[in-house]
């Protein structure tokens, strides 16, 4: 066939794309070389705490910061919101201290006297009932006739309430940045998942704050981030007025935020609650949805989550509320809107497939089809992930009627995402010693990206791993897009080929004459440029980079570019294997598959790391996360690692990923998987309690009080 | 964290000297896995810090077959769990120590500093005082309650003692031995723990400068024992119920027994009502069932934590079975 230049080797020639390959930057990271922004300690370096609002609702009446400024030590103080601001949530910045220590940052802070009108606050909107004013009509549509669909008397309808919480993003490395200036030069050590982005978001905040710097002259660095999971794309209002601080003081600043306030204000996955109905033919065919959803994302509300969720169903009408709440600003969590979107559907189809007394993978398997053109690929990963389950052995029917208080189910789910790579330019350099070296400004976000952008130039290159050096994390070097969205592997991993083709076939134009074999006949192998079908000539890859002589050779790649390297879409299906104690409440997994595609694996070790990572994370959420918020105080009561709960790794059973790979998934090239395996986990775990119990535990996460309150109104207890 | 004063004495009488004469108040550091994290939060915020670590007479393990066993205040939980004679003879004190579930935890927390441990109450931990007051009303009873007490919990005290060895202490009549101003006296456990009746008063009996030195366990003759935490996550987690149990057995009939409670009371809460349902029955699931209800028959469950009624039976009748199966 016809092949593009720039197209992914056929599978018979891969020598690296598609195996198991460490992570280049293990042992870096694992020994603690990895330096992140917490560890940037600057000569001089001051360091910043902020004063936050006590209360979820006020207005601020007075600030008094004299006792603070005169502290020895406190070099800087700064009103981020002055009197008469009327402050949204706990926590939001009011003023800015920069000191000699943290130590002297925080005397500080607590000197500075604030006073407040409190205002009424509402911070709790699982109940649509108490929403009252800060609940806004937020949308809808309607496809064909669900009335009708739902008054056909031959159909089975099933009714029911499911939920999810707002839960933080709890970064390991809290959000923050150090800021340098140099005369005129701004340069920032942030934690961010935007390397490329920060510096015209920053310029931009600061030029609109009095601050005059165009955005060439700031430089943003990150070389290792401790977790961002969607909440680290912007430099947020700390990171200006960490910038603002170092510039009135004359010294680099650091403001890393401190845990209670990273849970509060840093991270906030939007809740997602609805009433559903649906309706089947008793043959199992999905005919009408009916949902009336509701959630928070803080002050501003939210947006409907996708529901219907991968199924696209004939007949259905949808509303959303949207609820403002005073709580911390909702932002990206790990694929935005589709968990919520998952347990709702999810859930609520399930319920139907116990009513209709059906397999729950052979309803899913027959309607399919109303998942589109995936509609192949979620039946392929249905066969899959129950086989690794050991679905036919282990499933009954709703209720776990053998003797004992130990209950034990199984539940799946589906999903999808997009995934199609971002913009990206990259440098490929040769050197004439033969080194090599590809330099973008993207970022690792924790998946590996140094690694595939190593793989991918030396598999084209014909070179080994580790010949390849990765310059990353400089917003400096060629721009990148951000690492949202599931896209950095498919757009680093493009522009890398394609500037590692272009940069061959020039090295391959310098060579040709030495070996008298024309360019086009020339091929890069173990270490080699050789002649194809001649072995005989050829050079090693030291030999033929010094016919360079004193001539560096780079090449940008780009995408998007010629030939498409990568695509969009995947499915994905998850299993999980529970088991309930109906004495205790408490649920514990014995086992999670996951069957995931994302078309070409180019590394596919680190593509099952995203996957084991997610259904970690997934599990955490299914049994134990939620941000509580208290009525009176309208504060987080678990900002802490304490109580906002995280699974340890004996709380997370055995996690078996299958990644769908060969014919039919290679060939739509690399396409994203940061997302799509956490977006399955709740919803898997919710149906597979259900199925343990025979009654549903309608909202996440499943504690042991859930639990129990769903057995007392009936169950298999 | 605020600045504070650092002092290192060896000797007891040195200890208690350090802790009365500081203005602004003076705090033990031992294992430090609750001081300076409510010193980080604001809670705690004394102008001396004064360590244990050098204290050689405050450490240790010993067990005599004839007196039992003798607890320093600053052994810590590790040194609990790999006791050859802990575990032999008191199983269930081994089995509390496993409950705390991280190994830094065991490594450098006591167990005198379990005893002392201020509660876990995430409104006393937020600065709204152990009696969670805001705005002159308690916030507890109409906030979030699902982790706070379902006994002793008519006010003003909500919060649930959080030591994991107080209940097994209390069920094996354990002493603690106190060292301060006045020169040493002993208590039992049990009376270590108060129930604060107003903000003047704290959740334990230790007076100004006074700190606990030993902990004394009577030896405990023919008897069967176990705890049994109901913990939400394996990883380490505070329970949500548990009980220890203490069991004399003739045969199989139960002559006599201690059921004391954890998490479910401002104080380990002894349970004389599960005691007198299981004495002189045979040890069944049904008779420790019946025991777990009579132990809660009493309970005045908040507005969310009506859960933790049930967890805390099911605690007791696995303790009682556990204890009787007589597992390590």
């Amino acid at each position: 066939m016809a092949k593009c230049k720039y197209d992914w080797p056929e599978a018979s020639d891969r020598r690296l794309i598609g195996k198991r390959i460490n992570r280049i930057d293990g042992p870096t990271k694992s020994s603690g070389r990895a330096k992140y922004t917490y560890d940037i300690n600057l000569p001089g370096l001051l360091v910043a705490k902020i004063y936050r609002s006590p209360y979820a609702h006020a207005k601020i009446t007075a600030i008094d910061t004299s006792e603070a400024e005169k502290l020895p030590g406190v070099k800087t103080v700064r009103i981020i919101q002055g009197v008469g601001k009327e402050i949204q949530w706990a926590g939001d910045e009011i003023v800015a201290v920069a000191a000699v220590s943290e130590d002297i940052a925080d005397d500080a802070v607590r000197k500075i006297k604030v006073e407040f009108e409190q205002l009424p606050h509402f911070v709790h909107e699982e109940d649509l009932q108490q929403a009252g004013d800060h609940a806004k009509e937020a949308g809808g549509e309607k496809g064909g006739d669900p009335d009708k669909a739902f008054s056909d008397p031959d159909v089975v309808i099933s009714e029911g309430f499911y939920g999810i919480p707002t839960i933080t993003h709890c970064c390991l490395e809290a959000h923050g940045n150090v800021a340098e200036w140099t005369g005129a030069n701004l340069r920032t050590y942030s934690s961010t998942q935007n390397v490329s982005g920060l510096p015209g978001q920053i310029g931009q905040a600061l030029r609109e704050q009095g601050v005059n710097v165009p955005d060439n002259n700031i430089e943003t660095i990150c070389n290792y981030v401790g977790g961002g999971f969607g909440s680290k794309f912007s430099p947020d209002r700390w990171g200006i007025e960490v910038a603002k601080l170092a510039k009135a003081a004359g010294k680099p600043v650091k403001l890393m935020l401190d845990r209670n306030m990273e849970m509060e204000v840093a991270g906030a996955r939007p809740s997602g609650y609805a009433q559903i109905k649906v309706a089947a033919k008793k043959d199992g065919t999905i005919v009408a949805w009916d949902s009336h959803s509701w959630g928070t994302g803080g002050p501003a509300g939210t947006t409907m989550p996708p529901l219907p969720y991968v199924l696209n169903i004939p007949n259905k009408i949808t509303r959303h509320t949207s609820i403002s709440t005073n709580t911390g600003p909702g932002r990206a969590w790990r694929a935005p809107n589709h968990p919520q979107a998952a347990l709702l559907t999810m859930c609520a189809l399930d319920d139907l497939a116990a009513k209709l007394n059906m397999d729950p993978v052979e309803f899913f398997s027959k309607n399919a089809d109303l998942a589109g053109e995936r509609a192949e690929v979620y039946r392929q990963e249905l066969r899959k992930a129950a086989e690794l389950i050991d679905w036919q052995k282990n499933w009954h029917p709703r209720g776990d009627k053998s003797a004992g208080t130990i209950k034990r189910g199984l539940g799946l789910s589906l999903h999808t995402w997009g995934g199609r790579g971002h913009n990206s330019n990259c440098n490929v350099t040769i050197h004439p010693d033969g080194s090599v070296e590809v330099t973008l400004g993207s970022q690792d976000l924790g998946t590996g990206t140094r690694t595939v952008i190593a793989v991918v130039a030396a598999e084209t290159l014909g070179l080994p791993v580790e010949a390849i050096r990765v310059n990353i994390g400089d917003s400096k070097f060629p721009s990148s897009g951000a690492s949202g969205g599931s896209t950095t592997v498919g757009g680093v991993s493009a522009s890398t080929r394609r500037g590692s083709v272009d940069a061959l076939q020039q090295l391959l134009a310098v060579v040709a004459p030495s070996l008298g074999v024309p360019a086009d006949q020339l091929v890069a192998v173990d270490g080699h440029i050789q002649a194809k079908g001649d072995a005989a000539k050829k050079l090693t890859w030291k030999e033929a980079c010094a016919k360079l002589q004193v001539k560096t050779l780079q090449v940008t790649g780009k995408n998007p570019g010629q030939c498409a390297l990568g695509s969009s879409g995947v499915g994905g299906v998850q299993i999980a294997d529970v088991s309930v104690d109906t004495e205790t409440g408490l649920v514990k997994i014995h086992k999670m598959v996951a069957a995931q595609d994302c078309g070409l694996i180019i590394d596919l070790k680190t593509a099952e790391s995203q996957c084991y990572g997610a259904m970690i994370m997934g599990i955490t959420y299914a049994l134990f996360e939620e941000k509580v918020m208290d009525r009176a105080t309208g504060r987080m009561l678990n900002n802490n690692m304490e109580f906002y709960k995280l699974a340890g790794i004996g709380d997370i059973g055995e996690l078996v990923v299958h990644m769908m790979t060969g014919p039919g998934y290679d060939e739509r090239g690399t396409i994203g998987l940061g997302e799509p395996p956490v977006i399955s986990p709740g919803a898997a775990i919710s149906n597979a309690v259900a199925n343990a119990l025979g009654v549903r535990v309608p909202t996440l996460p499943i504690t042991p009080d859930k639990v129990l309150a769903a057995l007392e109104k009936g169950g298999a207890a | 964290m605020e600045a504070f004063e650092y002092a290192r004495p060896t000797t007891n009488e040195e200890v208690v000297k350090l802790l009365t004469g500081a203005k602004g108040g003076a705090q033990v550091l031992a294992g430090g896995t609750d001081i300076l994290s409510l010193m980080k939060d604001g809670v705690a915020r004394p102008a001396r810090l004064v360590s244990l670590q050098h204290v050689k007479e405050l450490r240790g393990i010993t067990f005599h077959p004839g007196t039992g066993l003798r607890l320093g205040a600053t052994a810590t939980f590790e040194e609990l769990l790999e006791n050859p004679d802990v575990r032999k003879h008191y199983p269930a004190l081994a089995q509390a120590a496993e409950g705390v579930s991280s190994p830094q935890v065991r490594n450098t927390g006591t167990v005198a500093g379990d005893l002392c441990q201020r509660p876990r109450c995430w409104y006393y931990r937020a600065g709204f005082g152990l009696l969670a007051i805001y705005n002159g009303k308690p916030l507890v009873p109409d906030g979030d309650n699902r982790y706070h007490a379902i006994l002793g919990n008519s006010g003003p005290a909500y919060f649930v003692s959080p030591s994991s060895l107080a209940p097994i202490l209390v069920a094996l009549n354990a002493k603690v031995k106190l060292h301060g101003p006045q020169g040493a006296r002993e208590l039992p456990v049990q009376d270590f723990f108060l129930t604060p009746k107003n903000d003047q008063e704290i959740e334990h009996a230790l007076q100004p400068g006074e700190i606990v030195t030993e902990i004394l366990v009577p030896a405990p003759g023919d008897v069967k024992m176990a705890v049994y935490e109901v913990r939400q996550k394996e990883a380490l987690d505070w329970p949500l119920a548990a009980a220890a149990v203490v069991l004399n057995l003739e045969g199989d009939t139960v002559k006599k027994v201690r059921v004391v409670l954890g998490h479910v009371a401002p104080v380990p809460w002894p349970s004389p009502e599960a005691e007198e349902a299981l004495t002189g029955k045979s040890v069944s699931e049904d008779a420790a069932w019946e025991a777990g209800k009579a132990a809660l028959s009493k309970a005045t469950p908040l507005s969310k934590n009506v859960y933790k009624v049930q967890l805390a039976r099911v605690a007791v009748k696995r303790a009682i079975l556990r204890a009787a199966k007589g597992e390590a």
